[in-house]
């Protein structure tokens, strides 16, 4: 199918897409890497007045180191993240995560700031974000603020971004020499969003995990930590007995609910699942 | 009231002029407007893959981009990329394997492929049938289409190249 018609502008600072937004009302969009947004106007799920074409704010452009903060553009590419040196040594688990998303071409103008922004409990970014403990950079007509992505991710597809707000980047703190990190989803076919996924991060010595985060993605509205199962696993010898209760804690904790294909049942198994070569795959 | 744009882009080498709806897809302009038939339209929702062009470098999907958002961009399709020779080894790889049969899908193959050729030149089978793997084909399953890129990349890691036995028109 083809879109409804819209009217289309592309402004060139941030200042001006706050004041084409603030004025265009509701009936706008920004328009970013398009790859979902297009698949929605194709579909007619959505018949904005207005695209407010974003690409050329230089403001949320770039992938830059500053202090201990991983800074990572809201239109930074899926693939500029996958081909980054930056990225590889301060986030490796986004450069591990990064070649499920979706397909070369679709990675090539699919953006991180999209992604979040958007909200998909099925994505890969949000998911990545908690788990790294990101903060988000917001602007609004108001000036900028900021908000960890613990509170970023409401509900299914919703943020806290207002709509008259613009996500100009993300901080993260740069990777330490002793974190480890372990990337990995279920999927039909690679590149399709995941029946369930985990991003598992901590800090390691010998066989003790602490300050462990353990996000699982496309089993609830938002992606979800294992809060319970973080704090039975953090600072004590992980061994089989310990794997297994952290398994158990987990599936008891994260209430999933099902997609059109998978029960709810069905996910609850697989956090375990991956919860468990997860952890087995940080100690071996 | 009209919601018409000016835009101008370079496509396959040449300066276009147009005023078009910002609606537009960019494949649409490219197949409706241009007359350029090599990319083609299945899905119009990004998961086919027969929509491949090039925009500036880089594989896109024609459907999820607007022609719009091309203005003053560099727009390559399978016409001008056969023109200049630059797929000539995979494409004759792809007619030694028999690696296409009815085609729909071929030219968003070929582009595809080109651009794990050029970036990821040290691929394994598994990580070319990965890439690919955004690319629908109803015709030739896979396993030809991922033996004649194989066969690319092994001859060119060994400085060859595969040459036409004939002559591409
Ligand atoms: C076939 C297919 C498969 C896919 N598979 C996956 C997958 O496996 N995993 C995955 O994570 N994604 C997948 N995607 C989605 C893709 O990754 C998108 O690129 C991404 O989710 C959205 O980014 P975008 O830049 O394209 O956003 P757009 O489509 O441009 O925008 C999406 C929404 O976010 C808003 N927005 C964009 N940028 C900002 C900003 N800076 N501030 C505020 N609001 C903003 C827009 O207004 C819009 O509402 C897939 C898409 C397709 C077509
Ligand atoms: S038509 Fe564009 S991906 Fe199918
Ligand atoms: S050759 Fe017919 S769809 Fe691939």
């Amino acid at each position: 199918m083809k879109a409804a018609a819209f009217d289309y502008a592309k402004p060139k600072a941030l200042s001006e897409a706050l004041a084409m937004l603030a004025e265009a009302g509701e009936d706008a969009q920004l328009i970013a890497g398009g790859q979902t947004l297009l698949a929605t106007l194709n579909l007619r799920l959505s018949e904005p007045s207005m695209l407010i074409d974003i690409t050329n704010l230089d403001e949320l452009k770039g992938i830059s180191v500053i202090g201990d903060q991983l800074r990572i553009g809201a239109l930074v590419t899926h693939t500029e993240i996958e081909d980054s040196k930056l990225i590889g040594q301060h986030a490796p688990l986004l450069k591990a995560a990064a070649p499920h998303i979706a397909h070369r071409a679709i990675r090539n103008l699919g953006t991180w700031g999209g992604s979040l922004a958007y909200g998909d409990p099925a994505a890969e970014w949000p998911a990545c974000s908690l788990a790294l403990n990101a903060t988000m950079l917001i602007g609004g007509p108001d000036g900028e603020r900021r908000i960890s992505a613990q509170d970023f991710f409401i509900d299914l597809y919703t943020t806290s971004l207002e709509p008259n707000e613009i996500l100009i980047a993300t901080e993260i703190p740069i990777a330490s020499s002793n974190q480890v990190f372990y990337f990995h989803e279920l999927a039909r076919r690679h590149g399709d969003y995941a029946i369930a996924g985990v991003a598992l991060v901590a800090n390691k010595a010998g066989n003790v995990l602490s300050d462990c985060t353990f996000t699982f993605f496309s089993v609830c509205a938002t992606p979800i930590m294992a809060k319970k199962a973080q704090a039975l696993v953090d600072g004590k010898p992980l061994n089989d007995e310990l794997i297994a209760n952290a398994v158990g804690a987990a599936r008891q904790e994260i209430e999933s609910i099902a997609d059109i294909t998978n029960s709810a049942q069905t996910k609850q198994h697989l956090i375990g699942v991956l919860l468990e070569r997860g952890l087995k795959h940080l100690i071996a | 009231m009209s919601l018409k744009k000016k835009i101008t882009m370079t496509v396959n080498g040449l300066t276009v002029n147009a005023e078009i709806e910002p609606r537009r897809h960019l494949v649409d302009f490219l197949r409706e407007d241009l007359h350029l038939k090599g990319p083609h339209l299945g899905c119009e929702q990004g998961a086919c893959g027969a929509c491949t062009v090039k925009v500036d470098g880089k594989i896109i999907r024609g459907c999820l981009y607007l022609a719009v958002q091309a203005n003053g961009c560099v727009v390559e399709t399978i016409e001008g990329l056969t023109k200049s020779g630059a797929l000539a080894d995979l494409q004759e790889a792809f007619m030694r394997h028999n690696a296409m049969q009815c085609g729909f899908c071929s030219s968003g193959m070929l582009l595809a492929a080109a651009e794990l050729v050029e970036k990821l030149p040290q691929s394994t089978r598994e990580e070319v049938r990965e890439w690919i793997s955004g690319n629908y084909c109803r015709c030739t399953g896979y396993h030809s289409i991922v033996d004649a890129i194989m066969a690319v990349l092994q001859a060119r890691a060994k400085g060859e190249k595969i040459k036409p036995v004939v002559a591409l028109a």
